[in-house]
């Protein structure tokens, strides 16, 4: 670890690195998972944090974008980079698929708050949408590191959607996969095998759900956990400007003692929520 | 070059000031910035009470710039003084309260209460936000709302005033006249342009408030013109902002007349801005021999031109 100044507002004080691309692999038609130089960032950061991206110098496109940090990559045991896992959707977005190995990106980070880990004889139930399965890489392999017992439940549009399956099998991750058109796993929506299970579930401990996929599918899980009585924890992507607290764009309405709720920034307080705490 | 700035009674340690609504309450840059580097911070728009704001989505990004329509969300005045005003004195922050106001009885209460509050160097008076529909915006647009709300403030408090100007007017010099003449001691401007985007796939509005304020380098030309438009019609200094990036985009907006400027939306992109235009300043004065920035102000050129020797 590099020494740094204590954090007093942040989790940890980010660095801002003009990052070499080390490789940029394309997955399917419109997603990558780009590998960057930017060693100070993935070994301060934790599972569920982000980072703020910019390709190039150009004022267009102008802003930054979120990514969770997919992967910390290391060589022979030594930390080199990290890697996002994009999908291709805007400019920005394209200019990252586009990229190629020795282009620049600026990335800011470790930012926001990371998911609580739990330990055994918990649980952990990860429910991944899409590219909602960035930030359970890292999660996974922590929680297996601590011998806690995880399942993947991951559901994509088709089977050339659902990436590095074999990784998370590697890591003694158990696999549940939903298709919506049925090319691999179970037909339909990654809640209905989620349901399913928590309605069967009989274990010694407890179940945690972590989540991250399309906020629909977020308000779903949060809702099945919600009637089982599971402690789940959702994380959530919001329109974002700058991710340090400085825009209030990116905020998400949480419930207030007495029935209101309340506008938090999702960037601060989150990216990571308990799932009964937000206003769905 | 000696980077300090006056804006009427007040000196900064240098031109560049944290835009309001673009840098939170300053705090939540404290881990990433040293808040007594930057000439001022104007913290975010403040009402008497706290404000929860419009719904996502708030910002959309457009060429060269972004929509907001975030609608002023806050924490009202009094938690603002009890929970961010120790941290920004402790951290030496020169600040600027931003405050807003449905009507001018609300003005004033917001000049009253901060006029005691240790550490508030100034009132930035915001009546030209373009997302609210209740006052702020609707003083700004007239030149007696303009003359209204900064006489009321003028009276009542000892503090530097300082009204925040719309770009969405047909004249904003004029109402910079109608400032200057009601006691203000400096004007900032601009804030956003009033714009939208829409979603062709979808039909729908880009941001939920239908409409919002446009910022960045895409405004930049016209808040140069403005600015400069200003300085011919006024005397009291002008805080100059739209679309700053860069070192150079600092001294154009000077150049044109600004004694000091705010820079916002670029903060979004880098946070860590600020030392890296004082550098830019500092190398423009050294190649120049400029020993005062001051010296800079409203220094532009409108002679005629003559040929240019250019070596083929």
């Amino acid at each position: 670890m590099i020494s740094a100044p204590a954090a007093i507002y942040l989790p940890v004080v980010p660095l801002d690195l003009v990052a070499e691309v080390l490789s940029n692999t394309h997955l399917a038609s419109d997603y990558n998972v780009l590998a960057l130089a930017a060693p100070g960032i993935a070994e301060r950061s934790l599972p569920g944090q982000f980072v703020m991206v910019k390709a190039g110098d150009a004022i267009e496109p102008l802003l930054r974008r979120p990514f969770s940090v997919f992967e910390v990559l290391k060589d022979h045991g030594r930390i080199v980079g990290l890697s996002l896992l994009s999908k291709r959707i805007g400019p920005s977005t394209r200019l990252l698929f586009d990229s190629k190995p020795g282009d620049l990106v600026r990335c800011l980070g470790p930012l926001g708050r990371p998911f609580a880990p739990i330990a055994p004889p918990d649980e952990g139930w990860l429910v991944a949408g899409g590219v909602g399965l960035a930030p359970f890489a890292t999660l996974a392999e922590t929680l297996r590191a601590r011998n806690v017992r995880v399942k993947l439940y991951y559901g994509a549009r088709r089977a050339a959607e659902l990436f590095y399956v074999d990784a998370f099998e590697r890591m003694g991750v158990e696999l549940v996969l939903t298709t919506e058109d049925g090319s691999l796993g179970e037909r339909g929506r990654i809640t209905v095998p989620l349901e399913r299970d928590l309605q069967a579930r009989s274990g010694a401990g407890n179940v945690t759900i972590y989540a991250c996929g399309p906020e629909a599918m977020l308000a779903a899980v949060a809702k099945l956990a919600d009637a089982s009585g599971t402690a789940c924890q959702v994380s959530v992507e919001r329109v974002m400007g700058c991710g340090v607290g400085g825009c209030y764009s990116c905020v998400i309405p949480i419930k207030t003692p007495g029935g209101g709720w309340h506008h938090v920034r999702s960037c601060l307080s989150g990216p990571v929520f308990r799932g009964d705490e937000i206003k769905w | 070059m000696n980077l300090s700035a006056r804006i009427g009674p007040l000196t900064l340690k240098n031109p560049l000031i944290a835009a309001s609504g673009c840098f939170g309450y300053g705090t939540e840059y404290a881990d990433l910035v040293d808040l007594s580097s930057l000439g001022g911070i104007a913290v975010k728009g403040l009402f008497l009470t706290e404000r929860e704001g419009h719904p996502p989505p708030r910002i959309v990004e457009t060429p060269a710039g972004m929509l907001n329509a975030i609608g002023l969300q806050g924490i009202g005045v009094h938690r603002f003084i009890d929970e961010k005003m120790p941290e920004l004195r402790a951290r030496g922050a020169v600040v600027i309260v931003n405050i807003c106001g449905t009507t001018l009885q609300e003005y004033v209460e917001l000049a009253k209460i901060l006029s005691d509050v240790e550490g508030v160097a100034a009132l930035e008076l915001n009546i030209s936000c373009p997302n609210i529909k209740e006052g702020g915006i609707t003083f700004g647009c007239s030149l007696n709302g303009t003359a209204d709300v900064v006489s009321a403030v003028r009276k009542i408090t000892r503090l530097p005033v300082i009204p925040k100007l719309t770009p969405n007017v047909t004249d904003i010099s004029s109402i910079a006249k109608a400032a200057e003449d009601a006691g203000a001691d400096a004007v900032s401007l601009v804030n956003t342009f009033l714009a939208m985007a829409i979603d062709v796939e979808t039909r729908r509005p880009r941001l939920s408030n239908i409409v919002g304020g446009l910022s960045g380098p895409a405004i930049r030309p016209i808040a140069v013109r403005m600015v400069y438009e200003c300085r011919q019609k006024i005397r009291i200094p002008i805080i100059g902002m739209g679309g700053i990036s860069t070192a150079s985009d600092v001294l154009e907006f000077m150049i044109a007349g600004a004694s000091a400027v705010q820079v916002g939306t670029a903060n979004f992109i880098d946070p860590l801005i600020w030392p890296k235009l004082l550098d830019g300043l500092h190398s423009y004065g050294e190649r120049y021999q400029v020993q005062n920035i001051s010296d800079l102000v409203g220094s532009i050129d409108t002679s005629a031109r003559e040929k240019e020797w250019i070596s083929s």
